[in-house]
């Protein structure tokens, strides 16, 4: 059981015009095999949220706390926030031309496990995972992200949550651009990492299309830096008749 | 001649070395070029110190031949672009000319170009290659250089009607090396040249592609690449003349700076003239500067005398790691040092892979790879 404990989060960016906040005191807690959606308006923070979490040098913290199972998140680099089990899959994920899927994945397990996977497995395992979310399996001697469809690059995040198996995962606008087969697929993706390693999800997004997909146990409306109003499953099923227009107008 | 010539339509080019007085540094083509550097052998009179290895048997299809300079092939590109290109030219006797017909399979011809074991003073040399292809050709040209050595080089490469080779050049010099190479090329209808240039040794390397299309429907494709360290001077000056209508070129260098004194120079000159039309062009230079100190100039340089093309671009980036690669590979945990170095290798390898010639390609990779890994200190 992990539990990720986020605590009066105020975080700013730098911008040419100097520091502007953006994250304006955020609490929240996920925990293990639970699926928290994270909606909200553009504009309201919610990616700022995801990238500081996942600790984008863009981004500066500036109060509060983020603890995993205890510890100090915050404290942590990069890619010890990875290997202590955070995964943030990205909405615009980065091109890494002469990097091959392949030697990607291996490299990313090796490191987030401590040693590399027993080989044989390892490409079973692969395998199994890159025919469920549909890719073919040349995939893997592309470059990674370079030249891929906006689906592709999506669906490729989401093999790395399957594979990686992170204990917290933070779902960046997964559902942009996908049409109604790729927003299939890549939900039926995370909701077998969910049922097979428990990953408490955190999903950021702006619709809630996703949500008939992946059934949220929570709703936290997000606004202006802050987590405005929270609830059930129904909440998200109000955004949908209403909007966000009274938040908007509240603020 | 000098500063003054803008148009490289206009900037002189000729087999007599009189007609080049000695670079003083200041000239368009000279200004990045440690010229001092290169007095001997822009003085002229040059030793045969030298000395090129071809394959015996060589592969079917592929002649290698000792000849004259008075060989009808040998002379058969556009002449000499400067006083080095000049003095390689006035000193040569004989010519290695490869010559690759339309019988030859699609095999790899490997010639290496040797200097000295570092146990004598290398003098000042010329060599003189001719690659010429025939009507139809296929295959692949290696130019391997290696030793010490201080060395002007002609290569000729002449493409007929069809053919479509591959020249790879590897200036892995020893340390201390000087070199200036003259790549000429001329190219005939609907031939194809992919052209690659890789610069890892020496102290000097100097190569300057100069890349006639004079064919219709001609195309080439320039790649190079250059690891360059404290110590070493590493330039690529090309020239692409699209002089004939529906050409197609695409130049992409790309260049890593590993160490603090470390200088390269990169310069594109594409020239598409006036009865060029239906051209499409575009050339890339990329540069790593992995370490404070280090300095890499680019410079490209696109002239249209017609507006009847399909595309002419540039583009040319100078930096240090890109943050957001850093950051996608590390937020996967993998530590920082692991993520620098696959970025490095991977800048590479993306423009290695575009050769397709299987073993060599391995090859120059190890050899990239070798190089990084030697000052991965320096950056990681």
């Amino acid at each position: 059981m992990t539990t990720l404990e986020i605590r009066d989060l105020h975080v700013s960016v730098d911008t040419p015009e100097g520091d502007k906040p953006i994250l304006k005191g955020v609490d929240l807690t996920v925990s293990s095999g639970q699926t928290h959606a994270i909606m909200g308006p553009n504009g309201s923070g919610k990616s700022t949220l995801a990238y500081s979490l996942a600790g984008h040098p863009k981004y500066r913290v500036t109060r509060g706390t983020v603890r995993l199972d205890g510890d100090d998140v915050l404290a942590m680099s990069v890619d010890e926030r990875a290997r202590a089990g955070l995964f943030l899959a990205m909405q615009y994920p980065v091109e890494v031309p002469g990097v091959t899927v392949a030697n990607f994945l291996r490299t990313a397990k090796t490191a987030v496990s401590g040693a590399a996977p027993p080989l044989r497995a390892w490409v079973k395992d692969v395998a199994a995972a890159m025919d469920a979310l549909r890719f073919d399996r040349e995939f893997q001697e592309r470059s990674v992200n370079e030249g891929f469809s906006g689906g592709e690059k999506k669906r490729h995040e989401i093999l790395q949550l399957e594979l990686l198996k992170p204990k917290i995962a933070i779902l960046d606008e997964t559902d942009s651009g996908l049409d109604v087969d790729a927003l299939r697929v890549v939900s039926e993706g995370v909701n077998r990492a969910k049922a097979n390693t428990a990953v408490g999800i955190m999903l950021i997004t702006h619709y809630t299309r996703i949500l008939e997909y992946i059934r949220p146990d929570f709703v936290h409306v997000f606004v202006a830096g802050r987590v405005a109003e929270e609830g059930g499953p129904d909440l998200a099923a109000r955004l949908e008749a209403e909007g966000y227009d009274r938040f908007l107008s509240a603020v | 001649m000098g500063i003054d010539t803008k148009s490289r339509a206009t900037r002189p080019a000729s087999f007599a070395l009189a007609d080049f007085a000695a670079p003083t540094g200041r000239e368009e083509e000279w200004r990045f070029t440690p010229v001092a550097d290169l007095a001997d052998i822009f003085a002229g009179d040059l030793a045969a110190d030298v000395v090129v290895e071809a394959p015996a048997p060589p592969t079917p299809g592929v002649a290698i031949e000792t000849v004259g300079r008075d060989h009808p092939a040998v002379g058969s590109a556009p002449a000499p672009p400067d006083r080095a290109a000049a003095a390689a030219w006035a000193a040569t006797r004989t010519a290695t000319l490869v010559t690759i017909d339309a019988t030859a399979a699609d095999a790899v011809t490997a010639v290496r170009v040797i200097g000295g074991d570092g146990s004598w003073e290398p003098r000042a040399s010329a060599v003189h290659l001719t690659i010429l292809a025939k009507a139809g050709a296929r295959g692949t040209v290696l130019l391997e250089h290696a030793g010490l050595a201080r060395l002007a080089e002609g290569v000729e490469i002449v493409l007929e009607e069809g053919a479509d080779i591959t020249v790879i050049a590897v200036h892995d010099w020893a340390d201390g090396s000087v070199q200036a190479a003259s790549h000429r090329v001329r190219l005939a209808r609907d031939a194809h040249l992919k052209h690659v240039t890789a610069a890892l040794g020496g102290a000097l390397v100097r190569v300057t592609p100069h890349i006639e299309l004079a064919g219709e429907g001609a195309s080439v494709e320039a790649i190079g690449i250059n690891v360059t360290d404290s110590g070493q001077h590493h330039e690529a000056q090309l020239f692409v003349d699209h002089a004939a209508p529906g050409c197609r070129s695409r130049v992409t260098y790309k260049g890593a700076l590993i160490g603090p004194l470390a200088r390269s120079v990169w310069i594109g000159d594409v020239l598409i003239r006036a009865r060029a039309e239906g051209t499409d062009s575009y050339e890339l230079n990329r540069n790593l500067v992995l370490t404070k100190g280090a300095r890499a100039d680019s410079v490209p340089n696109l002239e249209i005398e017609t507006g009847r093309i399909l595309g002419a671009g540039h583009a040319s980036a100078t930096g240090r790691f890109d943050e957001e690669q850093l950051f996608y590979l590390q937020s996967r945990g993998i530590p920082e040092d692991l993520a620098r170095s696959l970025v490095v290798h991977a800048f590479f390898a993306e423009l290695i892979d575009q050769i397709g010639a299987g073993e060599i390609e391995a090859a120059l990779k190890t050899a990239v790879d070798a190089k990084l890994d030697q000052r991965r200190n320096n950056y990681l």
